[in-house]
């Protein structure tokens, strides 16, 4: 995306920092999460905080919002020292922090969560009605309109999210830190934040912007500090660098910010879904008669919002949903009828790369060789008559471990020590390594970092490349356009259009995506 | 658990038990002092009691068998995420299959009275367990809740039978008939008079050799098949278990179907062992030390081995005691046993931290 108009760029020289780091160390164990880090912050200033996972960056954030303390440096707001021990010590200081996992109750009403921490008294009646009051003008002030009486579960995301940036304000923060703010969001709902954003800057409000998505901090952003390993690696005004460079910073090497890939060749068709119809346990529908298919040799990807069906609809070509209408033909049989479960579909050949990887892909506290036969488990290869074959699992884990450039190689390791681009590498070789004809794989490259994520696309795009069909589903617009031949966008459950890979804009898809929800991000 | 308090295999099954154990006894002793006995004396008599002479050894190792079948039972369905509270109640109802079929063919041969006991004992035992696991997989009740009542419900149920069907007509305590000679587990003393080698009687039985087939067993399943595997998938993610094919329900079906079935076992030792009929509470609370025994071996068969042999211990060493010492009562003995269970169980983790902190490698501490 293109810089926002030069209005919303912070005008004239910045006053002293509001918020300086200096010195900032962490450890965790063997990990060292911050190396003696330095950050200055200018007061009304927009600025974003880039690396990939496991930089550090968050870890910074919590030591300065007061989940993690410090064991060396200090923290000035305002030029001076604060203490930070936990987070009412930083929200005495004027900070305030809106999560990437929204942290709303979601039975409570939005005023309720607002007051929530403030409550001013034992009885609720006064701090609620003196909220109230409050709240409106804030909400007059920075255009952030939004129903107090809801229950907050009910609300949108967008709407969600500016709950929290209105309870942070209200709870007198004078620097805002956003951590990974659209993750959820819609491209234009996001162009809104950052509007909002802005506002916030020219009313004097300092904002931290947490991502590792370039274009956010291109698009947003005064200056922009990139932290790689634990340490800052670079500070700059953004508008003296460019997307490329600032990921050369985080990877520390040059990076291809695109997927090279050969046209594809599509063959006859493999997977056919026809009005495809899943619904939740409480019978609401979440696909609503999806119908496509997927050829041999093609990459398609699902473009949405997350929460708009994607992850129903793999969960239900995955078998772990059963549909509750439609159906799903496979060599002329209708998988969403008769039989169901993983077993079944891995039998016929679907192989699937789940979308959340330590909460289905994986068992935490199992070793790597242990997680390597995950779904496969029964097969021959692994046991003999119900017995494990310990030696076969092993050495079949090392060699995907070899194929797959999994670093540490060492499949007695547990799983959560290996980062997560290695954790999905491994995933993504006992889903391939199975020699599926149909791969699906939701959100390949999710906390894993650019490195990896090259290799694990080269790896999708070599899958394909064989004659095998894959299904892609990612939030992440990049993602969807640098992989796909062909695109669909979902959105409230429904396949909304289909647009050719090599087409695809961001402007394009980002239309289709708010397209039925439109209304909801107003 | 925070990964910082993670500490070296030798720490984690050694060390850290042990410092458990000696907070426990320290307590303990603090209290008898407290009541103007000696702790040192006590701990002496305890220790004695336990280990001291031949029959007191085998009175150690008989109740310790107890115990691993409960705290195997503990430990299979805790593998599968299930907290089973229900062993006493499972081994309760393991004792009238057992002794159904002792009293039945006890006349018959030992080749045969033994192995249907068993397997009677097991299955009565699991089919109990089996209820609250249905509940659980199909009807989402939780365990802790449904096995706890289950325990009320074999109570109940045990004391109608002995009082109204299975009571030995002519007398008034409930109790059946005795067993016939078929139906006894050989203690170990007779096997090896036979061999030559005195050893003081004691109720110390073959039962123990079960208990430890049992463990070897438990440890084989668990680790080395596939459907161990699956159950250890299950009790660590159960969304990751339907996602690989493996459908939680059934395994939480077969997980406390197994557990039952090591509870039952209980029976085994107590009443072909020991008792020879059947009789009101027998496990006298054995299927709650199991818990203990569990979570202090951490689930691991070698780990509730030892685990249970230091319960065994305390339970013989502590009848001793109150023998022995005027103002040491039975309930002195229950709060020594109450301190450990505490300590090795429910505050296992008080000393992690500071352990942890102390063993870290000092390359990663952080600087002061």
């Amino acid at each position: 995306m293109e810089p926002e108009s030069p209005a919303l760029q912070a005008p004239g020289g910045p006053p002293g920092p509001a918020l300086e780091l200096c010195g900032i160390d962490k450890r965790f164990g063997a990990v060292h999460a911050n190396r003696s880090v330095s950050l200055a912050v200018s007061k009304g200033s927009i600025h974003g905080l880039i690396g990939e996972n496991g930089a550090g960056k968050s870890t910074l954030m919590n030591i300065v919002y007061g989940f993690h303390r410090a064991d060396a440096g200090e923290i000035r707001v305002n030029g001076r020292r604060v203490e930070i021990g936990r987070p009412r010590d930083s929200i005495e200081a004027g900070i305030g922090m809106v999560h990437q996992h929204f942290m709303l109750v979601e039975r409570f009403t939005v005023l309720e969560n607002i007051v929530l921490g403030a409550e001013g008294g034992a009885m609720l009646g006064r701090g609620l009605g003196e909220a109230r009051s409050g709240l409106g003008r804030l909400g007059r002030k920075y255009g952030l309109d939004v129903p107090l009486d809801a229950e907050a579960g009910h609300l949108p995301v967008g709407m969600q999210q500016r709950v929290e940036i209105l309870k942070a304000l209200h709870h007198r923060a004078e620097i805002l830190i956003l951590d990974e703010p659209t993750a959820v969001l819609t491209p234009a709902e996001a162009d809104q934040l950052f509007r909002m954003l802005a506002l916030l800057r020219d009313q004097g409000k300092t904002v931290i912007l947490v991502t590792h998505k370039l274009r956010e901090i291109m698009a947003i952003t005064d200056r922009v500090t990139v932290m790689r390993q634990g340490s800052v690696v670079h500070e700059t005004a953004t508008r003296d660098t460019s997307p490329k460079a600032l990921a050369e910073q985080m990877v520390g090497r040059a990076v291809l910010l695109k997927v090279e890939k050969a046209p594809a060749k599509p063959g006859a068709g493999l997977l056919e879904v026809r009005n495809l119809e899943v619904r939740d346990r409480l019978g609401v529908p979440r696909v609503k008669g999806a119908s496509f298919s997927l050829r041999a040799g093609e990459i398609v990807g699902v473009a949405g919002v997350s929460g708009n069906g994607q992850s129903e609809l793999i969960e239900a070509l995955a078998g772990i949903r059963v549909p509750t209408g439609g159906s799903i033909l496979l060599g002329g049989q209708d998988l969403a009828r008769g039989s169901t479960g993983l077993n079944d579909r891995r039998s016929h050949g679907i192989a699937h790369v789940p979308e959340d990887r330590l909460r289905m892909g994986v068992v935490a506290s199992f070793s790597a060789e242990d997680n390597a036969i995950l779904g496969y488990h029964a097969r021959q290869r692994f046991n003999r008559s119900g017995f494990m074959r310990r030696r076969a699992i092993r050495e079949d884990c090392a060699e995907k471990m070899a194929s797959y450039d999994v670093r540490p190689p060492s499949p007695s390791l547990r799983i959560t020590a290996f980062s997560g681009g290695n954790q999905q590498k491994l995933v993504l070789a006992r889903e391939i390594d199975c020699g599926p004809s149909v791969l699906i794989v939701g959100q390949p490259t999710r906390g894993v970092d650019i490195g990896a994520i090259e290799f694990i696309h080269r790896r999708i795009v070599a899958l394909r490349d064989s004659g095998k069909a894959v299904l892609v589903v990612s939030v992440e617009l990049d993602e969807i356009m640098g992989l796909s031949d062909r695109i669909l966008v979902m959105a409230g459950g429904e396949i909304v259009g289909e647009v050719p890979g090599s087409e695809a804009t961001e402007e394009a898809l980002g239309l289709l995506m708010a397209g039925v929800k439109g209304d909801a991000s107003r | 658990m925070k990964p910082a308090d993670k500490l070296p295999r030798w720490a984690e099954f050694g060390l850290l038990p042990a410092i458990n154990l000696c907070a426990a006894l320290l307590i303990s002793g603090a209290v008898i002092r407290l009541i103007g006995e000696s702790p040192w004396a006590a701990f002496k008599l305890m220790a004695a009691g336990a280990f001291g002479a031949q029959d007191s050894i085998g009175y150690t190792l008989f109740y310790a068998t107890d115990f691993v079948f409960t705290g195997l039972a503990v430990a299979v369905a805790f593998h599968a995420g299930l907290f089973n509270i229900g062993g006493e109640g499972q081994a309760y109802v393991g004792g009238l299959g057992v002794g159904l079929v002792c009293l039945a063919f006890g006349s018959c041969s030992p080749w045969l009275v033994i192995p249907l006991a068993i397997a009677s004992g097991c299955a009565f035992g699991a089919a109990w367990a089996f209820v609250p696991g249905w509940l659980q997989a199909r009807r989402g009740s939780h365990i802790v809740i449904t096995t706890i009542m289950a325990n009320f419900i074999a109570s109940a149920l045990m004391t109608y039978l002995l009082v109204n069907v299975l009571i030995k007509p002519g007398q008034q305590s409930p109790e059946t008939r005795e067993f016939g000679p078929g139906a006894a587990m050989p203690p170990v003393h007779e096997l090896l008079a036979r061999i030559g080698i005195s050893f003081a009687p004691s109720p110390f039985n073959m039962a123990s050799l079960l208990a430890l087939v049992a463990c070897a067993l438990v440890w084989a399943f668990l680790w080395r098949t596939r459907w161990g595997y699956a159950l250890r998938v299950v009790g660590q993610n159960p969304q990751a278990a339907v996602y690989a094919g493996i459908s939680p329900e059934r395994t939480i079906m077969v997980a406390m179907t197994i557990s039952g079935g090591l509870a039952g076992c209980l029976a085994v030792n107590e009443l072909m062992g020991s008792q020879h009929r059947i009789l009101l509470d027998f496990p006298g609370g054995a299927g709650f030390v199991g818990i203990a025994v569990a979570l202090m071996g951490r689930n691991h068969p070698v780990g509730i081995l030892a685990a249970s042999l230091l319960f065994g211990a305390l339970y013989q060493g502590g009848s001793q005691l109150s023998f022995d010492m005027p103002h040491v009562n039975r309930d002195m003995v229950i709060l020594i046993q109450g301190l450990v269970i505490l300590f090795c169980g429910a505050l296992e983790n008080v000393f992690r931290a500071p352990l942890a902190a102390l063993l870290r490698p000092r390359a990663a501490r952080p600087s002061p």
